[in-house]
């Protein structure tokens, strides 16, 4: 197993230089003009404007010539200097990061949880009325566009009930707690603040239940169905022979297999999230990786871009590596090698 | 008595009366048993056999209340309990614990992703709240021991796929008998296994009902299994019992053709066989009956009356037999 994870890992940077390659070709080649985000659209006719423009950003040399810089830069670590905030790239996701990982690993426990939850009280009521209810909320949760569902509940909750707190990671006058792991959550807790902790989870939850309720759609879903799979096996039929309780046979013997498939799934949806988000991250103002990634592809901001990408790269890899090595563990039959 | 081979004057620890399984299906009711009787008496060993599809394991599902979507009618009792009614958590808690089934796949009876120690403690704790998780490995170990696999302890950590076919029905086994059930019920346990391993089973089996005084339901389409391992044998065919006896007078005198068309079957060493016998036709299926009796169309020595009206067991030489022609009982219907 060791060898196997040590295998993975060293051939992680040869697929994010192919990644990293790969976006950097596509982007070159879009006809649309980066220079009109650096300048202005004014500034075009200029031509002393443009020609410095482009010699400041590397721009005036053959494609090749900045493939080779990019990545001799890329390799000591600098992803360049992004064409509209004017700071490195990797500061700018920085940044952003752990608002956006925040906010994609409660909505992932949200996700999973009920998702889970709604999958086994669906597949032991298969056909009932439980069941349709359950569909139906899952169906909602992956096909209702986030920009409606999070104003829906900003209305409900934010103006009408005033329960929970409006956008943002907190209150728009509170200072941010100083950055120890940049989950605000756990650097105020680490601070000691209980009043900003209460602040950053009461803010977190409607974000994080707007994007958690798609992961509860596709969750649900999936574990119904391979419950449903499970309770026709042969070893369910002896289970129910031998006497065990219903409870028993659904939560220890047929979950613990039906949720194989799951993981896989759920270290996916992960990876997604996390440039995925833009619209969950939009309506509630969070500053995160994807609403960069919306403002650096609308500005062709190239090494914004291929950050980006390679970010979403490092996520899949990683989370798809977690995922196998959970796999191993929860199936004795899998042997990593 | 003398009926079916058996002179006693105890109680039947599970006694089935008429019970009739009958499945909703799309093409309409497809009757699966069609009112079965038979006795298991304490510590004796009752073999049903018949072909597939002939109602023999959809018969003990019924009374161990694991069929879903099936109409069952009629009587089973465990030590006079009703089982065919009753309420599933009153059963569950009678399933393996007074009465165990075993099934014939041993590859895909365990749960994959549980170690085998596991199982079997979750089977002995669900009849035994107060049993300690140490106690109950402990037990499994000493079950796993019983059931000749060696290195109990070590083993007691593997996970099903660790195991041969052969240890993986021995397991199985272990389960079935981990609460020290009454009845065992067998449903083909050797089918999947290989020749060899399967003496190894019946020898196993025999040992246990020995040792914990258990009866034993042996279900299989293999008479060669049934003759030393059992004492008494009811033969089914299309949902029904259509000769039943003991071992002795079964094999010596059968009377049921198609009792004999499996006899004839068998494989022996003295004859020298050029072509496998077989029985001509094929099987009845619930949704086809045939009229009268539904063996005859298959049956050499079927008359014109046996498609009028299907023949109940009667006494014929030793056993019972249901064939209008041998006992010239009328039948029914």
């Amino acid at each position: 197993m060791k060898r196997y994870l040590a295998i993975r890992v060293a051939v992680m940077p040869l697929l994010l230089l192919g990644i990293a390659s790969i976006v950097f070709i596509v982007s070159r080649l879009t006809p649309a003009n980066p220079l009109v985000s650096i300048v202005g659209e004014r500034n075009l006719t200029n031509p002393t404007i443009v020609a410095a423009a482009k010699a400041r950003w590397g721009l005036d040399q053959s494609i090749p010539v900045q493939y080779a810089k990019y990545m001799k830069n890329l390799l000591h670590g600098d992803l360049g200097t992004s064409f509209t905030t004017r700071r490195p790239v990797l500061s700018d996701l920085w940044d952003r990061l752990p608002a956006t990982l925040e906010l994609t690993t409660a909505a992932l426990c949200i996700g999973v949880l009920f998702g889970v939850g709604l999958g086994v009280l669906a597949a032991r009521h298969r056909n009932t009325l439980i069941d349709h209810v359950a569909r139906f909320f899952a169906l909602l949760g992956s096909s209702l566009p986030a920009f409606w569902a999070g104003l829906l509940v900003l209305y409900i909750f934010y103006s009408r009930l005033g329960w929970l707190p409006g956008p943002g990671r907190l209150d728009p006058r509170a200072t941010e707690p100083g950055r120890i792991t940049g989950f605000f959550t756990v650097d105020t807790l680490l601070h000691g603040d209980l009043k900003s902790f209460k602040a950053a989870l009461l803010h977190l939850i409607l974000p994080a239940s707007v994007l958690g309720w798609g992961v509860v759609g596709i969750v649900s879903r999936l574990v119904r169905a391979s419950l449903l799979d499970e309770f026709s096996m042969e070893y369910i039929k002896v289970a129910r022979a031998m006497g065990l309780r219903e409870r028993t046979i659904v939560n220890t013997h047929a979950l613990r297999n039906a949720l194989l498939p799951t993981i896989t799934i759920v270290a996916f949806t992960f990876a997604f999230l996390l440039t995925g988000a833009v619209l969950t991250e939009k309506i509630f103002s969070w500053p995160g990786v994807g609403n960069y990634a919306v403002e650096a592809s609308r500005k062709l901001d190239f090494p914004a871009i291929i950050g980006v990408t390679i970010l979403g790269g490092v996520a899949f890899l990683v989370t798809n590596l977690i995922a196998d090595v959970i796999y191993a563990i929860a199936d004795p039959r899998i042997r990593l090698s | 008595m003398t009926v079916a081979g058996r002179q006693r004057n105890d109680e039947p620890i599970l006694h089935v009366e008429d019970l009739r399984v009958t499945f909703r299906t799309a093409a309409g009711p497809a009757p699966a048993v069609r009112g079965v009787s038979f006795d298991v008496y304490p510590g004796e060993a009752l073999a049903i056999v018949g072909e597939s599809g002939s109602g023999k394991s959809v018969t003990m599902l019924a009374i161990l209340g694991l069929l879903s979507g099936a109409s069952v009618t009629g009587s089973a009792r465990f030590r006079g309990t009703e089982l065919i009614g009753l309420e599933p958590s009153r059963l569950r808690e009678i399933r393996g614990a007074n009465v165990s089934m075993i099934f014939q796949d041993p590859m895909t009876s365990l749960n994959p992703v549980l170690s085998i120690g596991r199982q079997l403690t979750m089977v002995m704790r669900a009849h035994q709240p107060d049993l300690s998780r140490s106690g109950a490995r402990a037990r499994a170990v000493e079950l796993l021991d019983r059931v000749a696999i060696s290195q109990a302890a070590r083993r007691c950590d593997s996970y099903p796929h660790e195991l041969s076919g052969g240890m993986r029905q021995r397991v199985m086994i272990a389960m079935a008998i981990s609460n020290d059930p009454e009845v065992l019920i067998a449903d083909e346990p050797t089918t999947a296994l290989d020749v060899t391993v399967q003496a190894q089973m019946m020898e196993l089996l025999a040992d246990l009902r020995r040792d914990h005084q258990l009866a034993l339901v042996l279900i299989t389409h293999d008479l060669g299994v049934v003759a030393g391992a059992t004492d008494r044998i009811a033969v089914m065919y299309a949902g029904k019992v259509v000769e039943y006896g003991s071992v002795e007078a079964l094999f010596a005198d059968p009377g049921h053709p198609y009792t004999r068309g499996l006899l004839e079957c068998l494989p022996r060493l003295d004859i020298r066989h050029e072509v496998q016998a077989s029985i001509a036709g094929v099987p009845a299926t619930p949704m086809s009956l045939p009229p009268g009796c539904p063996f005859s169309p298959r049956c050499k020595y079927a008359q014109p009356s046996c498609s009028e009206a299907e023949p109940v067991l009667a006494p014929h030489g030793q056993t019972l037999v249901a064939c209008s022609v041998l006992t010239g009982v009328a039948g029914s219907r």
